[in-house]
């Protein structure tokens, strides 16, 4: 035994030694990895002749494969513009699902490209890790689900409720401080896992039930009969979902982020994938400017003039994409209407 | 001739006309008298199991077969619904079959992996056919294997290239557990080797290298794999997912299997190994001729217990993004229309690796029988 003791022992010594010297080791690298010339980001794309896109492993809605194996969602379609901007065909993607541990690695490392992964935008994941978030494609946030049969029309109704809620998240502290900031009583019940919240929720244990709106409305969907729940326009906490990229490449940034703005203002000037053929000769000028008729907006970006009516053509303005994607699962336009229509999506202008 | 003289004996005496033992002794009722209904104890326990099982099986056939709706149109699941948990919704698996064998990979391609997943059974039947154990069988192993690989990537041949991140389902479970046992066994050998090696260099790596890694969990070697090592890496040079995942199983089921290996080497008698060096055998010769064949005999049970734990295990890729069988099926049912029909698609893949384990353990129990007849008391 004493050999084998002994050898343990400065097995372990080895071991600690080893990792004692790869962690400074580890630290510089990865470090480095963030500022590593990403300049190549777009050159790469390029040269490769496909965009590499991270997307969830799947969310309803957001992003998740059919039934034949083709990759769907809002998400995927945000994909599916930035390759149709830079190619001029939106099926030059190749989706790599990752995990919610793994997706900063994935975008760290250089196994994508462009992390459109329903990640909301925090200050530490754009400065720290090495980010830049293009622009907000989705505002979430808590909400509250009701049964449609006791008629709310607004959360601050809910005085006197009782709540179900998951414990140990922000959802329960949003959930406090917003009851005490808008004077409502109510008596949470704090339940651990999901498909219990959401069986207490059914079963009428509580008035309300409250999490993130996207995940109240997959909830929702996945019901018996749907109609029967109702979400509330009220949204408690901030939850910016952004696509986002390397740092080090700011022209590949700019052109993920004009396309955002390119479906955002095509559904404010009423441009749709199916009239944006015919919209070319559209009079007014920011439409001319837009769709290339007009200046060199395109080239501006590093990108072929057609860019604009390439990603349109693909996907469709943010509106449709919004309908075709999240509007099945019961999720509203609320803060993700333009702004214009008193929501929070707004566009530079095109110019 | 006792027996001669019995029945001889018995012949003179009028009524020694054989007689076949009561019935209550022989045949059906004999047996369930002996086994089941011995005592008034045993009798209950009978009856109370008889009816348990009798109402298990009768809700299982009414849910899965009499309630079951098999087929909806488009999607429409309201018909499943309806039903409320008191029927199957086979609908979900004849919707989304092709999914969950073979996550995203093209669809007009299934074929291929398809082909790919026939390949690894007959390679499996044919490397378990006691008759085709001889050295061309190693080269069937690398051409099936390359024939895989050619079929999976394509790129030639005509076969529209599919890089890895679309493979999927079936395939990959199969690839993770083959490839990943075939590397790790012959890895496993040399570290139970290594550890009873009296050079001491040699002996603390193995060691080191066992206790190390049987002192993490698999999922930790999988994250490592993939979300710290890719950093390691100069930027733009990536080593493929399912590569990394691949070594990384590699990795710990070679330790976990070369323990294995070790307790069959040290269950040898010292006798063995005093004999075959008498002999004037190299250590090579020794061991290759007299010891291994021995002692991989002795721990066939563990070992394959070990083989059966790593297939399942395969599912842990889940963790880093990879669509193998279980996560397909996961990831079957997030559409909205086929939520909540998850027991159907359980229910499904377990069977799938229910076959496989069966089948495994199954032939394992056949082949200890077979090469432990001497042994047999």
């Amino acid at each position: 035994m004493q050999p084998f003791g002994l050898l343990f022992a400065r097995a372990l010594g080895v071991a600690t030694l080893g990792l004692a010297l790869a962690l400074p080791l580890a630290l510089p690298v990865a470090a480095q990895a963030q500022q590593a010339p990403a300049s190549g980001t777009s050159e790469a794309i390029r040269s490769r002749g496909t965009l590499i896109c991270g997307v969830t492993t799947g969310l309803a809605g957001f992003a998740q494969p059919d039934s034949q194996g083709v990759w769907r969602g809002f998400d995927v379609e945000y994909c599916r513009a930035v390759a149709a901007a830079i190619f001029g065909d939106a099926s030059k993607v190749r989706y790599v699902p990752t995990t919610a541990q793994s997706r900063f690695t994935a975008l760290q490392s250089g196994e994508v490209d462009l992390l459109a992964r329903n990640t909301t935008w925090t200050l530490s994941r754009d400065t720290s890790l090495g980010f830049d978030f293009a622009a907000t494609n989705f505002y979430d946030g808590q909400g509250f689900m009701v049964k449609t049969s006791l008629g709310l029309k607004s959360a601050k109704e809910l005085d006197g409720a009782t709540i179900c809620v998951q414990p140990g998240t922000t959802t329960e502290q949003n959930l406090t401080d917003w009851a005490r900031s808008n004077r409502v009583r109510f008596t949470p019940v704090v339940i651990e896992r999901l498909e219990e919240v959401v069986g207490a929720y059914i079963a009428g244990r509580c008035d309300a039930y409250t999490t993130d709106i996207s995940g109240l409305a997959s909830t929702r969907s996945a019901q018996p009969r749907p109609a029967e729940h109702t979400i509330l326009p009220d949204v408690i906490s901030k939850e910016p979902l952004a696509p986002l990229v390397r740092q080090g490449d700011a022209r590949f940034a700019d052109v993920v982020r004009w396309v955002h703005f390119l479906l955002l203002s095509a559904e404010e000037f009423g441009i749709t994938q199916a009239n944006v053929g015919q919209m070319a000769n559209d009079p007014r000028p920011e439409v001319q400017r837009m769709l290339g008729r007009n200046g060199e907006l395109g080239q501006m970006l590093g990108l072929d003039n057609a860019w604009a009516v390439n990603v349109l053509k693909a996907t469709g303005n943010y509106g449709e994409i919004f309908q075709r994607h999240l509007a099945p699962l019961g999720i509203q336009r609320g803060q993700n209407a333009l702004w214009n229509a008193g929501g929070l999506q707004y566009s530079p202008p095109f110019r | 001739m006792s027996d001669l003289t019995l029945t001889t004996a018995a012949a003179h005496s009028p009524e020694a006309v054989s007689r076949s033992a009561p019935l209550s002794q022989v045949g059906l009722a004999g047996w369930l008298r002996a086994n089941l209904f011995s005592s008034w104890l045993s009798s209950a326990v009978t009856l109370v199991l008889l009816y348990l099982v009798i109402r298990w099986v009768a809700g299982f056939v009414e849910w899965g077969i009499v309630n079951a709706i098999w087929w909806v149109p488009e999607n429409q699941t309201q018909a499943c619904r309806d039903l409320k948990g008191t029927g199957a919704c086979w609908a979900v698996i004849a919707e989304k079959h092709r999914f969950i064998l073979f996550g995203t990979y093209p669809y007009d391609e299934h074929w291929r992996p398809a082909l790919c997943v026939l390949l690894f059974v007959g390679l499996y039947v044919v490397s378990a056919m006691r008759r085709f154990w001889r050295k061309e069988l190693a080269l069937i192993w690398v051409a099936v294997l390359a024939l895989i690989g050619v079929l999976m990537w394509g790129g030639v041949l005509g076969l529209p290239y599919v890089p890895q991140e679309r493979w999927g389902g079936l395939p990959i479970t199969l690839i993770l557990a083959t490839f990943g046992l075939a590397f790790a066994f012959p890895l496993a050998i040399l570290v139970a080797l290594g550890r009873r090696s009296r050079l001491p260099a040699i002996k603390a790596l193995c060691v080191l290298y066992v206790e190390l890694i049987r002192g993490v969990p698999l999922i930790s070697l999988l994250f490592m794999a993939s979300v710290m090592f890719p950093l390691f890496l100069p930027e733009g040079m990536n080593i493929d997912k399912l590569l990394r995942a691949q070594i990384a199983i590699i990795l710990f089921a070679g330790a976990y299997l070369a323990e294995v290996v070790r307790g069959g080497l040290q269950a040898l008698d010292k006798g063995q190994y005093e004999a075959a060096e008498a002999l004037g055998l190299s250590y090579w010769q020794k061991t290759g001729f007299i010891i291994l064949p021995q002692a991989l005999r002795l721990v066939i049970p563990p070992l394959v217990n070990t083989f059966i734990g790593f297939f399942k295990d395969t599912s842990l890729v889940l963790i880093i993004g990879i669509f193998d069988l279980l996560t397909a099926g996961k990831t079957a049912i997030i559409e909205p229309a086929w939520q909540g029909f998850g027991v159907e698609v359980y229910v499904t893949v377990g069977a799938i690796y229910f076959v496989f384990c069966f089948a495994m353990s199954k032939y394992s129990q056949s082949l200890e029988a077979e090469l432990n007849r001497h042994r047999r008391r």
